[in-house]
Parts: structure tokens; C-alpha cells; sequence
């Protein structure tokens, strides 16, 4: 239909709209709108897509609210609000670090800690997706395995650590294991989802051009299931903390669970706190290790690379 | 079973009985008393079908009435229930999606499964060269358009050199201008290829344009078995196209006007 609003480009249905017992057609609509739109005012249409934002903007609303939180530790414990025996002020622990830092511990305890996470998480991720590319891909490999998964996925990890101790001993051998112990299930039960999520007419026409097997794993499912995968290892790498501290309570003078021992049993608060912000720092990093390996990974899902 | 096919009168399309590079006469699709129900619902009853190698076949019928389903046995991705289905070795299928790996640029999807090497990388370039999307090897499926997407899975099937090119509905999915366009293309390729076609769509414009033999699905039967013998290009305005429209179009149960 013309978009001016004159009626007499139409006459017949303009004559026909004013006559109320016409049914309502989408013509008759149209025209009725221009009648009425001659006394009223046009407006522009209300945009309902999201604006683009700011990089800076969007990074200091990220800050604000870590940062809010970080002033008000500072206000309260400078001002007396918080007891020292409740929450070590910022300056105690920032005296920790300084001072652990001088004594070379804190690399030291860094880098043991994180070489037990990467080793067991490395094995356990292994094990869990060999085991969740299995149960997701064939009806026999679902049967064989899932049961005793989900058995075993019920069992908090740190339940085994009597038993793991008498079996491996108090060394790194224990330490690694029961890391990869408690990575291996969530990667499972990722894999497994990310395998059956996998698109089946995909499947279906890259097996018709002859693809088949472990090429089909690798070329199709997973990276169909890579997102599922990388959500995967987020949790692992956060279960890995969890792990660390249980590891770390015996058979080593290292490590940031160690660090957690030293501050229970001397009853330092500020190595307490430490411990917290430098859980929280190893957060960071891991999302960063995520971020970046999604980009590396999916170059088909940059920005630039979709529609 | 059908009567021998008979021939194309235009130069321009390959004669159904004798095609060139084929063995004269072969057959590259012979089925004989096909059966297939899904639960209570005979889709399929004993159903008869040969395809000439070189013979574009094109599958009319309306929704449910087991076009796809004919297919997708053809193609290996449904079982027969009864009766004898014979397909060439080199087959291969454009579905209605294009249904290209996300993670795989242009030029890879194209000869997914097959061994690679320069001559597999020449032979893609060239199918691309093909359907007009030389530019786009090194794309990713997701910046394409969905017309460029579908040209994307007609290489691919295309590169294989098919005896037999199933096509289930490939533009169905497509705006009515790139359908047109995509029509034109697939009736250039086959002159090129020359593989032995069942396409299966919907749009009986789209069978009358392209069909060497239109056939019309309904009761798990065939209904009509129509050859067309017009020259191509075809006419849309041709007596005979109106008359094959009318023709085609009240064996669907739709009044044409």
C-alpha cells in the first residue's frame, strides 16, 4: 500500500473503513490509520535493540562492586569498625604478602600448588572426557559407563581422602590423584551432555560423506561439544582449589593450602584473608585461561566470524 | 513399475535414456515393492521406482505423504521395511538445511570426508568456482547467507562426482529470488555433472522447470508418473507448463487458477 496518507489514492476503501459492520481487514486498518494520523502527531519508533557500550564503562561497572566492597573492608577497619580479631585490616595482610613475598614462599607456594592443579586437573579432565566422549557416543559405551558414574559422582570427593592416603601415602602422588579424582566427574558429565548435544542432522550428513570413527570425533563432536567442554574446565579448575586445600593439610611444606594450615594453627587472621584474596586472584586467572582459550579454540564463533 | 523413460527433445539436456559417460540403459536407482510404516501409518506401500542414470527425477506430494522418507532410504538414513532398494556407490545428499560443520572453514566443508591433498583442495576450489563462491573457501559457515550456505552444500555434494544427488527440499528454506536463482544453478550442474537426480520438493513450478519425469506421491503409492519433454530453459508461459501446472497441481488436491 502508498504510504502517503491520502485517502484518495484508495477511495473505495477509505468509504468502506468508516462503515462499522465491515469486517476488519488489514487494508481497511491501514487506511483507517491514516485517517486518524492526520490530527495526530507521528512519532519515531521506540528502538528495542541493544546499544553498543562503552569498553571503559562496561569495565568500571565490572570494578565497582569488587572495589566497593575492598573500600568498605578498608573504611571499617581504619575507622575500628571491624575488630583486627574479626577481619585483619588491609595493611596486615598486605604486610603478609610483602613479607612472604621477601621470603620467596609466596612463588614457592604459587607454583607448588598450581603444578599439583595442572597435573591433576590435566589427568583428570583426561580421564573424564574419554570416559563422557564414550557414554555420549554409542548406546553400549552409555550402559558400560554411566551407571558407575553416576555412582561415583555422588561421593563427595573429600570423603576419599582417609582411603586415598592409605593407598598412594601422604606424597604428591596423593595430592595429583585426588585432584584428578575430583575433576574427572564434572568433565564427565559435561562431555557427555556436550556429545549428546551435538547436532544429529549435522551427524547425520557428515557420516553420509563418509565420515566416520574417531575422525568424526574430532572433525564433528567435539568441537560440537567444546562450549560444554570449556564450562567443564572452569569447574575443574575451581574444584582443583577445593582439592588443593584438602591435599595440602598433610605431607608438604608448601602450597596455599599449606598457607591455610600455618594461619589455622598460629592463628594468623592476615594470612587467613590472604588465603581468601589469593583464591580469589587464582579465580581470575582461571577465567582469564578460559577466555583466552575460547578465543584460541572457536575461531568460528569471534566476533567477525558470525553473521 | 514404470514404462522406459522416454527422451528429452533438447540439446541442452542430457537424454534420459542414453546419457553420455554412462553405460547405455543402466539404472541408478531400482526399487521394487518398498514398504514403509511408522507405527500404525503405512507411509510406503510397495512402492516400484528406476532411475536412468542421468535422469532428473523430481518427487511431488504434499506434507506426510513419505517424499522425504523415500529419500532418506535412498540415502541409507532410514531402513526399508520390505522390498529390494538398489543405489549407485557414490551417492550423496543436499538436505533442506545446508548442515555445514560450524568448525570448519568453506573449502573443508566442502571435502569433508575425503582424504586430503592438493587434488582434494583443487577439486573444492573448483566445485566453489562451480556455485559461484570462490571467494568464500576460506569463510566460516556462520558469515554466509542461507542461499550461500545451500551453494556451499551442492559443491559438497557435488565434488564426489554422484551417480545419484538426492535432493530433499534444497530450497525450500530459501527466499522465492535465490530459489529461483539456486534452480537455475542446479539445472546448470546437472548439465555439467550429469548425475542421476531425485529431488524432492513441494513447489510444482520447481519439478516442471527442472524434471525430466515428475512424479506425485500420495497413498504410499505413485500417482503420476508425468514426463516432461519441453526444451530448457523452460517457458513458465508455455501452454504446455500451464497445462502440466494445472495438471500437477489438482493431482496435489489444489485448484489452480
Amino acid at each position: 500500500m502508498s504510504a502517503t496518507p491520502a485517502s484518495n489514492a484508495v477511495p473505495d476503501l477509505a468509504a468502506f473503513s468508516l462503515r462499522p459492520e465491515m469486517p476488519i481487514s488489514a487494508a481497511a486498518n491501514a487506511t483507517a490509520a491514516a485517517d486518524c494520523c492526520q490530527s495526530s502527531t507521528l512519532e519515531k519508533p521506540e528502538y528495542l535493540g541493544t546499544r553498543p557500550r562503552s569498553r571503559r564503562k562496561s569495565l568500571l561497572v565490572r570494578i565497582a562492586v569488587p572495589a566497593a566492597l575492598l573500600a568498605g573492608w578498608w573504611y571499617g577497619a581504619t575507622t575500628g569498625r571491624i575488630s583486627s580479631s574479626v577481619l585483619a585490616s588491609p595493611g596486615d595482610v598486605l604486610r603478609a604478602l610483602v613479607e612472604l613475598q621477601q621470603g620467596g614462599e609466596l612463588t614457592e607456594f604459587l607454583l607448588a600448588s598450581l603444578s599439583r592443579a595442572a597435573l591433576g586437573v590435566s589427568l583428570g579432565v583426561g580421564v573424564g572426557l574419554l570416559l563422557g566422549v564414550t557414554a555420549g557416543l554409542t548406546a553400549l559405551g552409555e550402559e558400560l559407563v554411566d551407571p558407575t558414574m553416576q555412582m561415583l559422582r555422588a561421593v563427595p570427593f573429600l570423603a576419599l581422602v582417609p582411603l586415598m592416603i592409605s593407598w598412594f601415602g601422604i606424597d604428591e602422588r596423593f595430592k595429583i590423584v585426588l585432584i584428578a579424582t575430583a575433576s574427572t566427574f564434572p568433565m564427565y558429565a559435561y562431555a557427555y551432555l556436550g556429545v549428546r548435544g551435538v547436532d544429529r542432522k549435522l551427524l547425520e550428513a557428515a557420516q553420509g560423506f563418509g565420515l566416520r570413527g574417531w575422525r568424526l570425533v574430532v572433525t564433528v563432536i567435539l568441537p560440537g561439544a567444546l562450549p560444554h567442554l570449556l564450562m567443564a574446565l572452569r569447574i575443574c579448575m575451581a574444584i582443583s582449589v577445593v582439592g588443593l586445600i584438602a591435599a595440602e593439610q598433610v605431607g608438604t611444606t608448601k602450597g596455599i593450602g599449606y598457607l591455610v594450615l600455618l594461619a589455622k594453627q598460629y592463628y594468623r587472621q592476615d594470612y587467613m584473608v590472604l588465603c581468601i584474596i589469593l583464591y580469589a586472584t587464582l579465580g581470575l586467572l582461571y577465567d582469564g585461561i578460559i577466555r583466552v582459550l575460547e578465543r584460541v579454540l572457536m575461531p568460528w564463533r569471534r566476533p567477525g566470524a558470525v553473521r | 513399475m514404470m514404462g522406459a523413460p522416454s527422451a528429452i527433445a533438447d540439446a541442452a539436456w542430457p537424454r534420459a535414456v542414453d546419457p553420455p559417460g554412462h553405460a547405455p540403459g543402466g539404472l541408478a536407482v531400482d526399487i521394487r515393492g518398498l514398504s514403509k510404516a511408522f507405527g500404525e501409518r503405512t507411509i510406503l506401500a510397495g512402492v516400484d521406482l528406476e532411475i536412468r542414470r542421468g535422469e532428473f527425477v523430481v518427487l511431488l506430494g504434499t506434507s506426510g505423504t513419505g517424499k522425504t522418507t523415500l529419500l532418506r532410504i535412498l540415502a541409507g538414513l532410514e531402513s526399508a521395511e520390505q522390498g529390494v532398494v538398489l543405489v549407485p556407490k557414490v551417492r550423496t545428499t543436499v538436505y533442506q538445511e545446508p548442515r555445514l560443520v560450524p568448525s570448519l572453514r568453506v573449502a573443508a566443508n566442502v571435502t569433508i570426508g575425503q582424504r586430503r591433498s592438493e587434488a582434494t583442495r583443487q577439486a573444492a576450489l573448483k566445485a566453489l568456482a562451480e556455485v559461484g563462491l570462490t571467494g568464500h573457501a576460506r569463510a566460516w559457515p556462520a558469515t554466509l547467507s542461507g542461499g550461500e550456505a545451500q551453494r556451499v552444500a551442492l559443491a559438497r555434494a557435488l565434488v564426489r562426482e554422484p551417480e545419484l544427488l538426492l535432493l530433499d527440499e534444497p530450497f525450500a528454506a530459501l527466499d522465492a529470488l535465490t530459489r529461483l536463482q539456486m534452480q537455475d544453478l542446479v539445472g546448470e550442474l546437472f548439465v555439467a555433472h550429469q548425475p542421476a537426480v531425485l529431488l524432492v520438493t513441494h513447489d510444482v513450478d520447481e519439478a516442471i522447470r527442472l524434471a525430466h519425469r515428475v512424479l506425485v506421491l500420495r497413498g504410499g503409492r505413485f500417482a503420476v508418473d508425468l514426463r516432461i519433454e519441453a526444451p530448457f530453459p523452460r517457458d513458465r508461459n508455455a501452454p504446455a507448463f500451464l497445462e502440466h501446472r494445472r495438471r500437477l497441481l489438482s493431482e496435489l488436491g489444489v485448484a489452480a487458477h
